[in-house]
Formats: C-alpha cells, structure tokens, sequence
C-alpha cells in the first residue's frame, strides 16, 4: 500500500497553498518529486496515489511523469550515477569517466550491478560545465571528476551502503 | 578590475545568510522602492537602465514589464526562470547559490513593480540543494518583514514560492514554463496570445531570467541612468558569463561589456588562457546555440576590428560572420577538439529535448543527431554534409518555439566555418576514429563561408 507519512501529506497540503484555489493541478510536479524521494522511482500505484492527493485524473500524473527526465519509472539502484555527456563535459574528458564507471561497476549505461547498488545513466547538461566532468549523485553534485575521484565515491557509496542495511 | 554590481559581495563570509546580508546594504532597494517610489516609477527605472533580458533573447527588461496587461480584478504574477539548462550556461545557479538573498531583494522590487502578490521561482529540478537555498532565504526575509502582509507598513503584500522542475531543458521557454507550472508537460504554447496578456492560469505573467532580476537591485539603487552609463551602447550594465571548456579557469565572471573577447579569454582576471598551453581553435560564446566561431572570427571581426564582449559587437557580421551574447555560456574548444564530435553532442541534446510537437523539430533534430553520428564515426557520406544543411534550414523558422531555430543554428554554423573538418571525417573514416583534424587550417586569415 502506498501512503504517504502524516509529514508528506502536511507538505502537500502546503504546497497545494502555494496556487490559487482550484489549481492544486500544479502541485504534480512537487508531489511526484516527493514520492519518489520516498520510494525511489513512480510505479503506476504511486502514481494514482498522487493524482488521489490531488484530485485529477490518473492520465494527468502518468502525461507528466513521462515528460520529464528525473522521473524513473523503473526501479534503479540505491545510488543512481548520472553523467553528464553533452559538449562542454565531453571536451573535458567525460567519455573517459564514464567508459570507467562501466568499467568498475561491471555495467552499461542505463543498467544497474547485481546487488542492487549502482546503476548508471547518462544526461543531458546539468548546469556544471565549469567543472566538468560532474555527475548527479542524489541530490548533490559531483564535479571535477578524475578516476581517483569516482573510486573515492564507489567506495563513499559501498560505506553508506553498509550503515544503511 | 572592472565594475561589480552583481558579484561585489560574493564572497563576504556568510552572505548566504539574512543577517549579513542585511549589514552589507541589502534590502536598501526594497525599502526604498516602498517608501518613495510608485511601482510605475520603478518601472521607468528599470527602462531608463536599458536592461536587457539575461535569459537569452536580450529583451529590453522595462518594455517587458510595460507591456504587462492590467484587468481590473484579475491578479498578475511574476516569474522568475531558473531553470537554466542551456548548455555552457551555470551563472544563474551561482547567483542563487551564494547571494539568495541578491534574487529574493531584486524579486520583491519587481513583483511592487508589477502588482504580483504571488511569485514563483521556476527552478531546475536538478538544482536541488539551491531549492533550499532559497527556500532558506525566503524564510528568513520572511521572518524579517520583507515578505509576507503589509510589507514594512506600505500595504503591499507578497509571497514568493520556488517551483522545481524536473529534467526538461524546454521548460526554460517562457511558455513551457508557465505549462509546466501549471502541472502540465512542457509544451511550448503558440503566441499570441503572449504570456503579458494570458500567462500562468490565464492570467497576466512576466517571465524574467534570475540575473535580469537581480539586476533590478543595482537599478535601483544607483538609479536607472547611472547604471545605462556602465557598458557600451544597447549593452548596458554588467553582464555574467560562465565560461567552460579548455581554459585555465573556468567559473563565472561579472564584466561590463567594454572588455574585448581576447582579454576574456587569456586575461588572468577571467579565463586565464587556453589549457595546457595548447591554441584557441573555434568558441561558442553565447551558450550551445548561438553559432560556432573560429577563432579568427571570434577575436575580430570580419572587418577586421576588434571583437568586444557585448550584445552589439558579438552579433556583428549577422550569422555568416559573427555570433551571439545568448546567455552567456562561453565554451571555448582547444585545437584537439573535433567540432564534429561537439556538434554531435549538442544535435544529441536538442533530439533529447524537443518537445516532439511541431513535426520539423522532432523529425529535423533526429536525423540531424543521427547523421552526424555516422560521420563523427566513419560512416557518413559526403552528401550527408549537404543533407544536414538541408534539414536544419527546413527546421528554421518552422517551429512553435525557438528550440528548432537553437537546435538548427549550431549545426549551421559548424557546417559553415568547419566544412573542411566535416569533409576530412567523411574521407578518413578509420582515422577519423583515433584522432581530431589538425588545427593548422583555422590559424588562417579569415575564410569567409558559404
Ligand atoms: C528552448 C528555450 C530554452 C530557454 N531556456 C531558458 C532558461 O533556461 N532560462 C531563461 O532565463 N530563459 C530561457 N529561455 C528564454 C525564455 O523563453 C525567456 O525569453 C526568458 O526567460 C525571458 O527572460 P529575460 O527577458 O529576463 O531574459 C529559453 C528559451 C528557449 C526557446
Ligand atoms: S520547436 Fe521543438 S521544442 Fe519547440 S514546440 Fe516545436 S517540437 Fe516542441
Ligand atoms: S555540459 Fe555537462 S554540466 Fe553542462
């Protein structure tokens, strides 16, 4: 069952106070952000469970959780590693990160390591290409990136792994 | 060092915070605006300064809010867009990672301006820790007095919420945005009727970039005409650009649009040089899509004179020999980089993030990514370089929004001044693999395109 905390469902309601009445439409893109904090990606179930909160059709939820990117819509790994690819990363050496990332993960892009851990993803600009080559890493970014650098955040990640289980 | 009106305070030790903030002189515009301006006057002020929109497009920021419709009983809205997502582009995110408080102070100026009593900050959805930065700010002007009811006694109330996005380079088209904000997929809506008249929920909405409204606050304070007379000509005040790339030091730089593109690049004040000692090869000086120069072109005109960091000479020669200010995502590319392979990426990215409603976008950017991804590997055609002009001048002009025209201009360009390059991939498709067309051709005089 899906169901969101008595907190979440407070913060709904606040958002939903930022439109003008009638326009609790809005708040879709803040709710989804929500729950996929809390389960990690947007199942059809969690996704009607929104539309519930907000009184709009079903249609409405799946229209715009397909739209934008940070959306998963399948289930990734604890810690989902997206790089970025696009011009100003790739004169700066972001090929080579990520033909490493593949190589110490034992996986392509768009797949996720056995245990569950990692999965990783490539993407478009992200508004760090001064200090490329970066990756996403939760809500946090990851710049200036070398080989030494993703080893030390495998390894971070392994650890946080291990406190969490 | 040239003017700072924007970053002066950038680096004060706690600035981030209400307090310091507030002991530095912030807040000044606010109070001032409240107790002895009318919102009209601001406006005026804000003409007066010839401020041009920092999002892009370059738009007189005062027209802007002249144009704003005001019918009786139906509440207007400020947006401001953060969603910054062009390629090369990352000023708007410093801005509002280490002077929150510089946005929230330029946000309140222009929603007395404009009558908003709600404001909304459209911000990527990436940028989720600056989310909190701003909500943080928020929060403590709110605490304050500078948000909320009767701010400071002067009857005006306002109430600024941040909206984040999630992953949609479209969404930073004032139209998308306003879809998208309203709960929708980022479509960009046919106009008119334009956002002044039938904005957000249909109401009236301005649309403003992060960086024209902080600069509200400079504006005000110093006062319109003084601010119009930093800059050169229609380029008036201090612009930000961020620039990336082979350079020694990238980041992002305030500059009063007087200094030339050479002094950006190898000056220790800004870029610092081209990266392990190596030469300039081409630059996109205005984000992923304005036009590629080389550098010949890029330093000098193609009369001959000096190139200058502003709106006016960086658009001088019109497409065939000059570029754009854009939004000031300035990449500069090393003599190892194949323009190829970085045009590529970039058609990659507009096929990713066109919206797929008009035809010619959709169709145009897919094809354009996927022939440029044959000859980038060895496997293109000589014809593929005239099919690519082809579909790019087919999608130009033929769209809803201006993301066909920015998806269509960067492959233009490369065509243009690197067909050479283009050429060299098609004929050396095994070598084309292992290493990039030498430099030696760009170090030219000027060659003067198709
Ligand atoms: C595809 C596309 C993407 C855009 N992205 C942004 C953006 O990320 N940030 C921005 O301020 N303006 C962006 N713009 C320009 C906006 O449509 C709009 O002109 C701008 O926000 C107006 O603000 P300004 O006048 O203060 O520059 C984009 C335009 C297009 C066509
Ligand atoms: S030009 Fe492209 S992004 Fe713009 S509306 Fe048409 S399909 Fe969508
Ligand atoms: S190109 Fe990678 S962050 Fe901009």
């Amino acid at each position: 069952m899906i169901k969101f905390s008595e907190e979440k469902l407070n913060k709904v309601q606040e958002i939903i106070r930022r439109y003008p009445e009638g326009k609790q439409k809005s708040a879709v893109i803040p709710v989804l952000h929500l729950a996929q904090e809390e389960y990690g990606w947007l199942s059809a179930e969690t996704m009607d469970y929104v539309a519930s909160l907000l009184r709009i059709e079903p249609i409405e939820v799946y229209e715009v959780a397909t739209f934008y990117s940070m959306f998963n819509l399948k289930p990734v790994g604890k810690f989902l590693f997206e790089v970025c690819q696009t011009g100003p990363c790739m004169i700066s050496g972001s090929d080579n990160i990520i033909e490493y990332i593949k190589q110490r993960l034992g996986i392509g892009v768009g797949e996720t390591t056995p245990d569950g851990l990692f999965t990783l993803k490539t993407v478009e600009c992200l508004g760090a290409c001064g200090y490329a080559p970066m990756m996403q890493l939760g809500k946090h970014y990851r710049e200036h990136l070398t080989k030494d650098r993703v080893d030390q955040i495998i390894e971070e990640c392994r650890k946080n792994a291990g406190m969490l289980n | 060092m040239g003017v700072k009106l924007l970053l002066e305070k950038a680096h004060v030790e706690g600035i981030r915070h209400y307090d310091v903030y507030r002991r530095e002189g912030g807040y000044r515009s606010v109070e001032k605006v409240l107790k002895t301006m009318s919102p009209d006057a601001v406006t005026e002020e804000v003409k007066k300064a010839g401020l041009r929109g920092r999002g892009g497009a370059g738009f007189p920021a005062g027209m802007k809010w002249s144009f704003l419709a005001k019918p009786e009983g139906i509440p207007r809205h400020l947006v401001c867009n953060a969603d910054e997502s062009e390629p090369g582009t990352f000023k708007d995110r410093y801005l509002m990672e280490f002077l929150p408080h510089l946005l929230i102070e330029g946000l309140i100026v222009a929603s007395y301006a404009l009558g908003s009593n709600a404001t909304y900050i459209y911000i990527r959805g990436e940028y989720a820790w600056i989310t909190d930065i701003l909500e943080n700010a928020i929060a403590e002007a709110k605490a304050n007095g500078w948000l909320g009811n009767n701010i400071q006694g002067s009857g005006f109330n306002c109430e600024i919420y941040v909206q984040r996005g999630a992953g949609a380079y479209i969404c930073g088209e004032e139209t998308a945005l306003i879809e998208s904000l309203e709960g929708k997929r980022g479509n960009p809506r046919i106009k008119p009727p334009f956002p002044a008249v039938k904005g957000v929920w249909d109401r009236p909405t301005v649309v403003n970039n992060v960086e024209t409204l902080a600069a509200v606050v400079p504006i005000i304070n110093m006062g319109g005409d003084e601010y119009a007379k930093i800059g050169v000509g229609k380029s008036t005040g201090t612009k930000l650009i961020s620039a990336c790339g082979n350079i020694n030091k990238p980041g992002v730089y305030e500059i009063d649009m007087t200094i030339s593109v050479e002094e950006f690049i190898y000056s220790d004040e800004y870029c610092g040089g081209i990266k392990d000692g190596k030469k300039l090869k081409a630059c996109i000086p205005g984000g992923s899509s304005v036009p590629i120069l080389p550098a010949n072109l890029l330093l000098k005109t193609a009369k001959g004179e000096t190139r200058y960091m502003n709106y006016e000479s960086l658009s001088d020669g019109g497409f065939a020999t000059g570029s754009m200010m854009g939004s000031g995502g300035f990449i500069v590319l090393d003599e190892d980089q194949c323009v190829v392979k970085n045009t590529y990426t970039l058609a990659r990215f507009y096929r990713h993030e066109s919206c797929g409603q008009c035809s010619p976008c959709r169709e145009g950017t897919g094809w354009m990514e996927k022939i440029l991804k044959a000859i980038e590997t060895g496997k293109g055609k000589m014809s593929d370089i005239d099919l690519l002009w082809d579909i790019q001048r087919k999608i130009e002009g033929n769209t809803i929004c201006p993301l066909g025209d920015a998806a269509a201009w960067p492959v233009a360009a490369a065509i243009r001044h690197f067909r050479d390059e283009f050429e060299w991939h098609v004929k050396n498709p095994q070598e084309c693999l292992t290493r990039n067309y030498g430099l030696a051709h760009y170090a030219d005089p000027i060659h003067v395109p198709v």
